[in-house]
């Protein structure tokens, strides 16, 4: 089984697209969504929901108020600013709070502890060709990176299960935690970028950010005709520095009707199609 | 006025939109920009700041001094996220594990953790004419800008008027941009994705209790879930930008705009709707 994880840096430059339409030009394989924040890729495969599982990140501090003394100790120890002193009362910032455990551990009362926190779900869905494991945090929530863990190591035991050859993995914005744990383990990272400055900016730090991880990777130019001048900077920029261009996708609004109707591009005849499928063809030599 | 960009979804307009805001009201007043994006910070290609003040943001991770440690294991147990490993031949430091809390070092009993600084990225802040900038900057493969973001907040001008172009995603690093903010512009697009997405900061801003308005970028009339979501919920809707080529060619190569007098008036009517300017 192979894992294959689409990630791009910056945000709307087309993961969800292509990761949808990779999902359905593979013969045999299971779709994982690790973009948790924003996790749309259910939108697209359209799957039955299964099964529904809770997901605890860390834990949060809670004081009791019966029993504090207000001495504010735990306040000015917190190093997440975490405690706040409103309407004469300590209280624990649920958003802040890391769960720690330093506050529980050096007040004087013992009016501190820590609760456990359900702090999103995650689910096992079908349709006709895939299983899909998807999920979403409570909103506000941190510990993204252990959510898109738990989502991965489900698709793992369910490709296990089904005997799939692959997983394509829908993979987070960014670099930061659900971005990296989105391509830690992987067999291949596709970037997905467009030649916009913005685009190109963060091409690169993904670029770092995958190579740090020592993954193997490739890059897709998505609506590379919006600016052609961008995208020969970028196609320039793999050459010179060794890194495989796997395609370029057309600016087509047939995507953004494909979209809006919750369907893949790939069940429409279209340029962005075609282009897709000769990525696919590149990749498949790539991984093979 | 302290105001949020946000959008739950990313390349839906956040950026396009806050520093065009910031160029309209450059022209009037003092303003503060930061860039609370630090994974991907993107709103100084637009205006190419030169930065005067720079600053590293570090966090403190444990030292193990292996000759006062017994290897009695506290430290391991009491560490919440599993970023110290004690094993019969010495400890081992996750750093990239640890959020740098320092209960280690206080549950030692022997004293034989200290903490050390590690650099996890940079904050920089620059001026021209009417705009204060700042903007932060995660190191490659460093997990959370949440410190990073809490402190170019902290270290700024802290000017009357801030905009603050938040990260994408409904996670903790959106939430500590969204701290003490007056109101949240969430920034949409006409499609599923975008209505999905947007629920989730809307929520977020909700439970917040910050005022709040919605601008759908690259309007589509035919998709209309948006709207009647917005209506119904009783959400104001401050301005339908329609997908323009011309726009997207214009923010490709790094141009504001706001420049073109066409598209100026977008971001006044955004403007007088949260009434920041009459």
């Amino acid at each position: 089984m192979k894992q294959i994880s689409i990630v791009s840096g910056k945000g709307g430059t087309g993961k969800t697209t292509l990761s949808g339409a990779l999902n359905f030009l593979f013969q045999n394989n299971t779709a994982a969504d690790c973009d948790v924040d924003a996790s749309n890729l259910y939108l697209l495969l359209n799957p039955k929901l299964k099964k529904q599982y809770d997901y605890y990140g860390g834990k949060k501090a809670f004081i009791e108020q019966d029993k504090c003394i207000k001495c504010g100790k735990c306040q000015t120890l917190c190093r997440f600013d975490a405690i706040d002193f409103i309407n004469e009362e300590f209280k624990i910032n649920e958003y802040s709070c890391e769960g720690c455990n330093l506050c529980v551990l050096k007040c004087p009362v013992k009016a501190i502890e820590l609760i456990d926190n359900r702090a999103g779900e995650y689910y096992l869905s079908e349709n006709k060709k895939m299983k899909v494991i998807h999920g979403s945090l409570e909103p506000g929530e941190e510990t993204s990176g252990g959510l898109v863990a738990e989502i991965r190591k489900k698709a793992i035991e369910v490709s296990k299960e089904e005997k799939t050859d692959y997983i394509i993995i829908d993979g987070a914005p960014g670099m930061g935690c659900p971005a990296t744990s989105s391509i830690t383990g992987v067999n291949y990272v596709i970037i997905v970028t467009e030649p916009t400055k913005s685009g190109i900016h963060d091409l690169k730090r993904i670029i770092d950010t995958t190579k740090h991880f020592k993954r193997e990777f490739g890059i897709v130019i998505n609506r590379f005709d919006l600016n052609i001048q961008n995208t020969e900077l970028i196609e320039k920029f793999c050459k010179d520095n060794g890194i495989k261009l796997l395609g370029n996708i057309s600016f087509d609004e047939t995507v953004l009707k494909a979209t809006q109707k919750q369907k893949s591009i790939i069940e429409y005849d279209s340029k962005a199609k075609e282009d897709i499928i000769n990525i696919f063809n590149n990749l498949m030599e790539e991984i093979s | 006025m302290k105001i949020a960009v946000l959008s739950g979804k990313g390349g839906v307009g956040k950026t396009l939109v806050s520093t065009n805001l910031t160029n309209i009201l450059s022209k009037y007043t003092k303003i503060e920009l930061l860039d609370c994006d630090v994974e991907e910070p993107n709103s100084n290609i637009f205006f190419n700041f030169e930065f005067n003040k720079k600053e590293k943001i570090n966090l403190l991770v444990p030292e193990i001094d292996n000759q006062k440690c017994t290897k009695c294991g506290l430290c391991a147990d009491s560490c919440q996220f599993g970023a110290i490993n004690v094993f019969n031949h010495g400890v081992m430091v996750f750093n990239s594990l640890c959020h740098g809390c320092g209960v280690c070092s206080i549950v030692c009993p022997h004293e034989a953790i200290s903490e050390k600084e590690k650099s996890i990225g940079t904050i920089e802040y620059g001026q021209k004419n009417n705009i204060y900038f700042g903007q932060g900057l995660l190191n490659i493969g460093e997990p959370s800008g949440v410190k990073i973001i809490r402190t170019l907040k902290k270290h700024s001008k802290n000017i009357n008027l801030q905009i603050l172009d938040a990260p994408p995603g409904a996670s903790c690093s959106v939430v500590e941009t969204l701290k003490n903010m007056n109101y949240a512009i969430i920034v949409t697009e006409s499609t599923p994705f975008g209505f999905h997405d947007m629920k989730s900061v809307i929520e977020i801003c909700q439970k917040m209790g910050l005022k709040m308005g919605i601008i759908i970028n690259r309007y589509d009339k035919d998709y209309t879930e948006i709207e009647e979501y917005l209506n119904k919920n009783n959400i104001e809707i401050l301005e339908k930008i329609p997908f323009s080529k011309e726009i997207a060619l214009m923010y490709s190569k790094g141009e504001l705009i706001s420049q073109n007098d066409k598209y100026k008036i977008i971001f006044q009517n955004i403007l007088n709707k949260i009434g920041v300017v009459q």
